[in-house]
C-alpha cells in the first residue's frame, strides 16, 4: 500500500509522496548497510559462542562485572537501537541475566563511542561527561530493577516466552 | 560503519577457514533472522519517513526555541520520544539549536529521548521482549532522560533550585 502510495505521488508529482518516499529510500539504503553485516555477526555469535561463555560473563552468576561487560559491549555497538535489539535478544537467548541485557539496550542508547564523539563536538565535552555520568548509573539501577521483576515471570530453563 | 565491515569481513573470513559447515550455519542463521525481522522494521522506517517529512528541523527548531524552559523540556522530550533520527542527523540538528539559543537542557531532553525512547521502534522492540516488558523499559527510559535533562539544566546554570 505505501509502495502504491510512493508510486502514484511520483506519478501524479505529488510532493509529500515524492519526499516521503525520498527519506524511505535513502533509510532503507543506509539501515540495511548496517543491518545486513550485523546480522551476519549476530549469526557467527549464535553459532560459535558457548552457552556456558555467555552465562560466564553476562549470566546469573557473574555479579556487578556482567554489567560492566555490558556497557563495554554496548559502547561498540554500530547502527542503533534496531541493532541493539537483536544482539540483546541473542545474548538473552544464550543464558544473560535479563537484567544485564537491559543494561546492554539502554547503555547502547547512551554509550556509542562514534556518536558520543559526534555530540561532544557539536555540544561539548562538558555536555556528553554529564549525560554519561548521570545516565549510567540510572540505566543500570532501572535495569536491574525490571530484570528481576521480570525474571521472575520467566521460566529459567526454558528463556523463550516474555510477553 | 567502516568498523563494522572490517570486523565482519574478518570474523567471516576466520571462521570459514576455521570451519566451513559452521560459517554457512552462520549466514543461515542470519538469513533466517533479517527475514523474520524485517517486516517489523519496514513498518518503522515507513513511519519515520512520515514523520520526517511532517516534523522537518525547521518546525523543530520553531517549537523549541521558546521562553518556558520546562514547557519547552517536556515539548522537546516529546518530539524526542516519536521521532528516531540517525546520530548523522540529530547531533548537527542540536548544534544548530544551541545556535539559536535552545537551552542545553532542552537539547538534552531531546537527545536522550530521541535515544533512548523509542515509540516507533516498538514494533521490533516488541517483537524480541513482549510487549510488556517493551512498554517497562521505554517509560523508564522517558524518565531517566528527563533526569538527564534537569541534571544537565542544573549544571550549566539554567535552572536554579
Amino acid at each position: 500500500m505505501f509502495l502504491m502510495f510512493l508510486l502514484i505521488s511520483l506519478v501524479f508529482n505529488f510532493t509529500p509522496g515524492i519526499k516521503i518516499g525520498g527519506n524511505f529510500y535513502e533509510f532503507v539504503i543506509s539501515m540495511l548497510k548496517v543491518l545486513l553485516f550485523a546480522f551476519i555477526l549476530i549469526g557467527l555469535f549464535e553459532v560459535w559462542v558457548k552457552k556456558e561463555t555467555v552465562e560466564r560473563y553476562f549470566g546469573n552468576a557473574s555479579g556487578y562485572k556482567g554489567y560492566i561487560w555490558a556497557i563495554i559491549l554496548s559502547s561498540t555497538t554500530v547502527g542503533g537501537a534496531y541493532v541493539a535489539f537483536p544482539v540483546a535478544y541473542s545474548l538473552y537467548s544464550k543464558g544473560a541475566k535479563l537484567s544485564i541485557v537491559l543494561t546492554y539496550i539502554g547503555a547502547a542508547a547512551l554509550t556509542r563511542i562514534p556518536m558520543t564523539i559526534f555530540e561532544a563536538s557539536f555540544l561539548g565535552i562538558k555536555f556528553s561527561v554529564i549525560r554519561l555520568l548521570v545516565s549510567i548509573p540510572l540505566v543500570i539501577l532501572s535495569s536491574i530493577v525490571i530484570g528481576n521483576s521480570f525474571e521472575h515471570n520467566v521460566n529459567p530453563k526454558q528463556k523463550k516466552p516474555l510477553d | 560503519m567502516i568498523f563494522l565491515y572490517v570486523i565482519t569481513g574478518g570474523s567471516l573470513f576466520i571462521s570459514f577457514i576455521l570451519n566451513k559447515d559452521k560459517t554457512i550455519k552462520a549466514l543461515k542463521v542470519a538469513w533466517k533472522k533479517i527475514k523474520k525481522i524485517l517486516p517489523s522494521f519496514i513498518k518503522m522506517l515507513i513511519l519515520i519517513s512520515v514523520m520526517l517529512y511532517l516534523l522537518p528541523d525547521k518546525t523543530i527548531a520553531k517549537y523549541l526555541g521558546g521562553t518556558n524552559i520546562f514547557r519547552e523540556t517536556i515539548l522537546a522530550s516529546a518530539l524526542g520520544s516519536i521521532t528516531i533520527m540517525p546520530g548523522f542527523i540529530a547531533f548537527p540538528l542540536s548544534g544548530i539549536l544551541l545556535n539559536k539559543g535552545v537551552k542545553y537542557m532542552v537539547i538534552s531532553s531531546f537527545s536522550s529521548t530521541l535515544m533512548m525512547v523509542g515509540i516507533l521502534t516498538f514494533p521490533i522492540e516488541k517483537e524480541y521482549f513482549g510487549t510488556k516488558l517493551t512498554v517497562v523499559r521505554n517509560v523508564t527510559s522517558y524518565f531517566i532522560a528527563l533526569i538527564i535533562a534537569l541534571a544537565i539544566g542544573l549544571l550549566y546554570g539554567e535552572v536554579l533550585l
